[in-house]
């Protein structure tokens, strides 16, 4: 615990902690309004598009909380990979109702 | 049982596990303060140890590298089951890729959504590759590096082009390429031990510059399998899911 305070490295890039546990808490209420918007998105194809947002915001989440390599993760398999999964998957049972 | 019983049943269950769930958030340490040894080592001695100044790469590849081995042959037995799962089953054709129905048009792709496809696939494929070879250096790694990859095939799909996502990831080139990604991890693995050191030991030259592209040893090759294996198991699944979608169809309709 000491020691990673002692490790901690002050760049002019460094953003002071106050700010930094602001946005930290920031992104987390987002985080937690996006996933009940995507619970209560009726219409599936919407509900799609919702949880794509909901992995962009994830990401950013991830990028607060110094994880950049889970951002770039999240930030395909979140917004693009599962999403698309999902619509062609709508596409396919649509199809079948025809 | 009631309404009412069960209502009782339901709300003793809640109970229990609201207070299970707050004993164990008053034991949490303080948000921010680690408790455990290892990240304080690791952060210390990573970079001197494996001249990777990518340390979470140097974790995934290095000192946790048998659990990576497990998590992505998870992946190629999943990528592997979708294809079974998948298959083209009794009683159901494929149609032909170019032959347009009446009953089932494909809406071709909106010339905005085809502009930005087109538009990003290069710049994904470019950093994808960038990604992929550079896990010893910084935030990247073969998984990201593959998923990037991955989704300028989606990109190339979305330009309306399915006949060319097809021709770009066949499947017999995906399904081998997925094979020698998951077999070139586990083969560095077992070079080790054929050297006589202990499972996924690093055996190549650290190289002496930190931070280089040439450093690290086996953590930068490991990447290089995995960012091979990522691709195309996520190629194979968005593959499989398309010719699903577009391509299959039930009976003889």
């Amino acid at each position: 615990m000491s020691s990673s305070r002692l490790l901690a490295v002050v760049t002019p890039y460094t953003v002071p902690a106050g700010l930094m546990d602001a946005l930290q808490v920031t992104l987390l209420v987002l985080a937690a309004a996006a996933a009940t918007a995507v619970v209560l998105s009726r219409n599936p194809v919407r509900q799609v598009i919702v949880l794509s947002g909901y992995g962009v915001l994830l990401a950013v989440l991830f990028l607060a909380f110094q994880a950049p390599d889970v951002t770039l993760s999240e930030l395909t398999v979140g917004s693009v990979v599962l999403p698309a999964l999902l619509l062609l998957t709508l596409a396919k049972i649509r199809r079948r109702e025809k | 049982m009631t309404p009412g019983q069960r209502r009782w049943v339901f709300l003793a269950g809640m109970a229990g596990l609201a207070a299970f769930y707050l004993w164990g958030l008053a034991g949490l340490p303080g948000f921010g303060h680690y408790p455990g040894p290892y990240g304080d080592i690791i952060n210390r001695v990573a970079v001197a140890q494996t001249k990777a100044t990518g340390v979470v790469s140097a974790v995934n590849f290095e000192y946790r590298g048998f659990d990576t081995v497990g998590e992505e042959f998870i992946l190629f037995v999943a990528a592997a089951g979708m294809s079974v799962v998948l298959r083209q089953l009794r009683g159901e054709r494929e149609r032909d890729p170019g032959a347009q129905r009446e009953d089932w048009q494909i809406p071709p792709a909106s010339d905005a959504v085809r502009l930005v496809a087109l538009i990003f696939t290069g710049p994904i494929v470019l950093l994808g590759w960038f990604l992929v070879s550079h896990a010893q250096t910084s935030p990247a790694g073969g998984f990201q590096g593959g998923l990037v990859l991955a989704t300028s095939l989606v990109m190339i799909y979305l330009a309306g082009e399915y006949l060319l996502f097809r021709r770009v990831s066949p499947v017999a080139v995906t399904d081998a390429v997925e094979a020698v990604g998951a077999g070139g991890f586990a083969a560095i693995g077992v070079t080790a031990v054929a050297l006589g050191l202990p499972y996924l030991k690093n055996f190549l030259p650290l190289g002496s510059a930190p931070g280089a592209v040439s450093s690290s040893g086996t953590i930068a090759l490991i990447s290089f399998f995995v960012g091979l294996e990522v691709a195309a198991a996520f190629a194979l699944i968005v593959g499989e899911l398309v010719e699903q979608t577009l391509l299959v169809q039930q009976g003889d309709r």
